[in-house]
């Protein structure tokens, strides 16, 4: 098939960018989207031009590295598919596709395709974890876990932090992501004694890393590849006020001094 | 021989030794511990774990990793699951038989000493990752699930379902995160390590390129730890991260780290086949699969081209059935894999290029009904259809077996060290638990128990043992290294040729494939020995790497990986040459039993390969390392 690219082509953090037209000639519908992408470059550079640079990595939808809006859509046309999954068969002979980086404050554009998105390490590390220093846990079934929540908590810890979630919100809002997380961590026995304590500090993390708030449109949960619920979002807020009335003033804010 | 090889395995029986070397191993005071500067290189389950237990002992921890985040590490994609002894099923399980089924499962090419080790700790492992929140399996009763796997016939594999390494991994980087939110580790993604320092025969330190401002700056410590994973990526295509790559540790070996039994690669039978030129890597579909599914090839070459469904049962051999009539279509990874090369070399496979064969569900819905295998299969299928757009329901799937694990890597002693005074290496970038072959879920096993339990306290003991002299930035041997490696940089994107480095990468992929894949012969080794220096040479004439080097530039990335590779492909293609035996994923078909099996030869080659440096355009020298096996009887693998 041959497909015509509007390809978002930025130098460099600073520098500005536009789209750029390619024409993508003899593409087999059996790749994948990345693979497009890669034949694409390859011809670009024996032409004598720079490469598209675009994040990528495991290539079957686990490491979370891929990422563009794909005709406006956060990985493209296909529900609960991480760009490197996307494959041609999705478009038709003809097409014009449009390719852009995410779209969010949070994440700056650092060359083409590829943006910084380190804001969601951050959130992690305001909170999003359990702390057991190595050597000091008890016995792996000394605590049981209610099947259903242990399946929760999976659901939740599917997360890949592609930040698709991101990028398909209006407000640019990470809720998604956090909520993820802190639901995860929430819904185990093991992650009670900092259960508020974390919906504290992720959520006055994601509120310094200049993501918007979220006004439940709905759009993460369309576009996230894992298919997370808001759900998530719900216990993030419900878990967020309820540490907000209760908590000592010391627990705010703090980042974890463990 | 010229290295050191000496394991420094304590003395004992085998289940006192890891206690008693505990008890030995010198301690560093608390209140001295943030004085060390400890290098983890890599952010995957061995240096995640790693880089966060260092810091919470109170070391000062610089961890790197070549992704925009240290969540991001190959250990994500592992999908079956974790081995450990805990024998929660009352089925027959212990640390004995963990021990006994991984050296069985070796093929007699692994260490004793280490691999008792590695199931003492498993026990530990399922316990942390439990504290640390990682949703595991669980029954009803709230406690956790175990499965069947090859190999073994216990049920002692823990699992999170088709994700276990990812939530193992989210495990460890959480852990990783709290300590650097804490100060205690300093995070440098997107950061790639271009050479080791060496100052007074010990590791001091690395020389790292920022990705995004191409900064080329060394970067100073006590200790440094290699956690950067296998190079299953020199084939090409692999069911690797594209980004997997060789070059920490085969810049670590160029000066002076020696590389053990290289040729040890694990091939897995069931991924999905190459469907063209384009192909830029292979995905899985877990062996589990083939509990229920039937594989088989078209009895004759003509029927190839035709439709499954047009081909009548009495025109169709299933030949794993009909070759091992007990194992059946159970057999063992590396003989369904060959089983498959085999009736494809024969003109018998199926789908583009004649390189795959049917497993087919057909049989199984018949008698279970479609609903059964969707319950137990679902995700699979689906994946399988996303990729190939055809629905395993209705035809049967097409598999070919792909490169999976790497078993070789940095030798190292019993406390990870390599011949370099200093330098730790941990996970699939040592060679040390796994023999010639690696059971399926014991990856994730060996990179926890490395990271969070053996490489936290052997550190600690070469740091108290070892008086280290502060290392000036601007040393001699720091200078030097960071001038090879801007050197080495401003020759890649001299060479201005007219070839891509992909292209490169693609042609080196199918001669280590060809020659050095699922089965070998001294001839076909011969040619990879002639072709490989041939096309490095071109490669370094010819290559184009565009952009500049001072700021992201991928193609330059790629391009230092390839280069190295090349080097290393042709090291493995000699380890190859010279193990005239066939153990575990090395099959010389030179060396077979009648029906077909792996032939050993313990008298001559019970022994770890480990290849030294020799300098450039030299090949490098073996040094042995014996094996010696006090606990077990050495005896034939036999599946049939």
């Amino acid at each position: 098939m041959n497909l015509t690219l509007r390809v978002w082509r930025q130098s460099g953090p600073g520098s500005d960018g536009g789209l750029q037209e390619y024409e993508a000639t003899d593409i087999s519908p059996d790749m994948s989207f990345l693979e497009m992408l890669d034949v694409v470059n390859e011809r670009l550079t024996e032409q004598g031009q720079l490469p598209i640079a675009f994040d990528h990595d495991c290539r079957e939808g686990i490491c979370g590295s891929c990422g563009m809006m794909i005709n406006g859509i956060a990985h493209g046309p296909s529900r609960a598919t991480a760009t490197c999954q996307l494959h041609m068969r999705s478009f038709k002979d003809g097409d014009t596709i449009v390719i852009e980086p995410w779209r969010a404050r949070a994440f700056p554009v650092i060359k083409d395709l590829v943006v910084n998105r380190g804001a969601l390490d951050r959130i992690i590390a305001a909170g999003g974890y359990i702390s057991a220093p190595t050597g000091s846990a008890q016995d792996a079934n000394a605590i049981p876990v209610p099947k259903q929540d242990a399946d929760s908590a999976m659901d939740a810890a599917a997360c890949i932090a592609c930040g698709a979630c991101v990028a398909a919100c209006p407000n640019g809002s990470a809720s998604l992501f956090t909520g993820a997380k802190i639901s995860h961590l929430g819904l185990l026995p093991q992650g009670q004694p900092e259960r508020y304590r974390r919906a504290l500090n992720m959520v006055a993390q994601m509120d310094l890393e200049s993501f918007g708030g979220c006004t439940l449109y709905g759009e993460c949960q369309e576009a996230c590849p894992k298919e997370i619920s808001i759900d998530v979002i719900s216990r993030m807020n419900l878990d967020f006020l309820r540490a907000a009335v209760t908590a000592p003033e010391e627990g705010r804010g703090g980042g974890g001094d463990g | 021989m010229t290295l050191d090889l000496n394991a420094r395995i304590p003395s004992g029986s085998l289940a006192e030794k890891w206690d008693k070397h505990r008890f030995e191993m010198k301690l560093v005071n608390p209140a001295n511990k943030r004085k060390y500067t400890v290098i983890v290189v890599g952010s995957g389950l061995a240096g995640g774990a790693a880089a966060a237990t260092l810091s919470e002992l109170g070391y000062n921890v610089r961890c790197y990793c070549y992704q925009d985040s240290p969540r991001r590490a190959q250990s994500i994609a592992a999908q079956g699951g974790i081995n450990a002894a805990k024998n929660y099923q009352n089925d027959g399980d212990s640390i004995q038989r963990l021990f006994y089924d991984t050296i069985k499962g070796g093929d007699f090419r692994a260490r004793e000493a280490n691999v008792y080790r590695l199931a003492q700790i498993s026990l530990n492992i399922i316990d942390q990752c439990v504290a640390q929140g990682v949703p595991f399996a669980r029954e009803y009763g709230g406690l956790l699930a175990n499965r069947s796997f090859g190999g073994a016939q216990v049920s002692r594999t823990f699992y999170a379902r088709g994700q276990t390494g990812q939530q193992l991994l989210l495990g460890a980087y959480q852990a990783l995160e709290k300590e650097i939110a804490k100060g205690g580790v300093k995070m440098f993604p997107r950061s790639e390590m271009l050479d080791l320092i060496v100052v007074n025969g010990r590791a001091r330190g690395i020389v790292v390129r920022d990705e995004l401002t191409g900064k080329i700056e060394p970067h100073l410590a006590d200790a440094v730890v290699l956690a950067t994973g296998g190079y299953g990526n020199v084939f090409y295509l692999s069911t690797n991260a594209k980004g997997c790559n060789a070059t920490a540790i085969w810049r670590a070996h160029k000066r002076g780290a020696a590389f053990a039994n290289p040729c040890y690669t694990q091939i897995h039978p069931t991924c999905i086949p190459v469907a063209g030129e384009h192909q830029s890597k292979l995905t899985l579909m877990s062996e589990s699969l083939r509990n229920d599914g039937r594989v088989w090839v078209p009895k004759r070459k003509e029927d190839t081209a035709k439709p499954p469904g047009a081909i009548p049962e009495a025109d169709r051999d299933y030949y794993l059935e009909r070759k091992y009539p007990s194992f059946g279509n159970l057999s063992p990874r590396d003989i369904a894999s060959r089983a498959a090369k085999e009736v494809c070399d024969e003109g018998r496979g199926v789908g583009p290029g004649g390189r795959g064969v049917y497993l087919d569900f057909a049989d199984a819905i018949k008698r279970l009904g479609e609903d059964r295998i969707r319950e137990r299969y679902g995700n699979l299928f689906e994946m399988y259809e996303r990729i190939t757009a055809e629905n395993p329901y209705k035809v049967p799937m097409r598999i070919y077996p792909a490169v999976h694990y790497t078993m070789g890597g940095l030798w190292v002693d019993y406390n990870l060290m390599s011949t370099i005074p200093g330098l730790h290496v941990a996970g699939e970038a040592n060679f040390s638990d796994h023999g010639a072959n690696r059971l399926g879920a014991s990856a994730l096993m060996q990179g926890l128990a490395d990271g969070y339990f053996v490489l936290p306290n052997t550190i600690g003991d070469y740091l108290a043992s070892n008086k280290l002299e502060p290392v000036a930035a601007n040393a001699p041997e720091v200078l030097g290294a960071v001038s090879d490696v801007e050197k080495r940089t401003s020759r890649l994107l001299g060479v201005k040729g007219k070839r891509t480095v992909a292209s490169f990468h693609r042609e080196l992929g199918k001669v280590m494939w060809e020659y050095c894949g699922m089965a070998r012969d001294a001839a076909g080794l011969t040619k990879a020995l002639e072709i490989i220096p041939q096309l490095r040479e071109e490669f370094w004439r010819d290559v184009t790497v565009p952009g500049e080097g001072a700021d992201l530039n991928q193609t330059l990335e790629h391009a230092g990986r390839v280069a190295d590779f090349m080097e290393l492909g042709e090291l493995m293609c000699r380890d190859a040459l010279h193990r005239e035996e066939s153990c575990g994923g090395h099959f010389r078909t030179e060396h077979q039993t009648p029906d077909g099996e792996a032939l050993r030869h313990d008298e001559t080659f019970a022994y770890v390969a480990a290849w030294e440096w020799a300098g450039e355009g030299r090949p490098q020298i073996l040094n042995k390392e014996p094996l010696v096996y006090e606990n077990i009887k050495l005896s034939q693998r036999s599946y049939k």
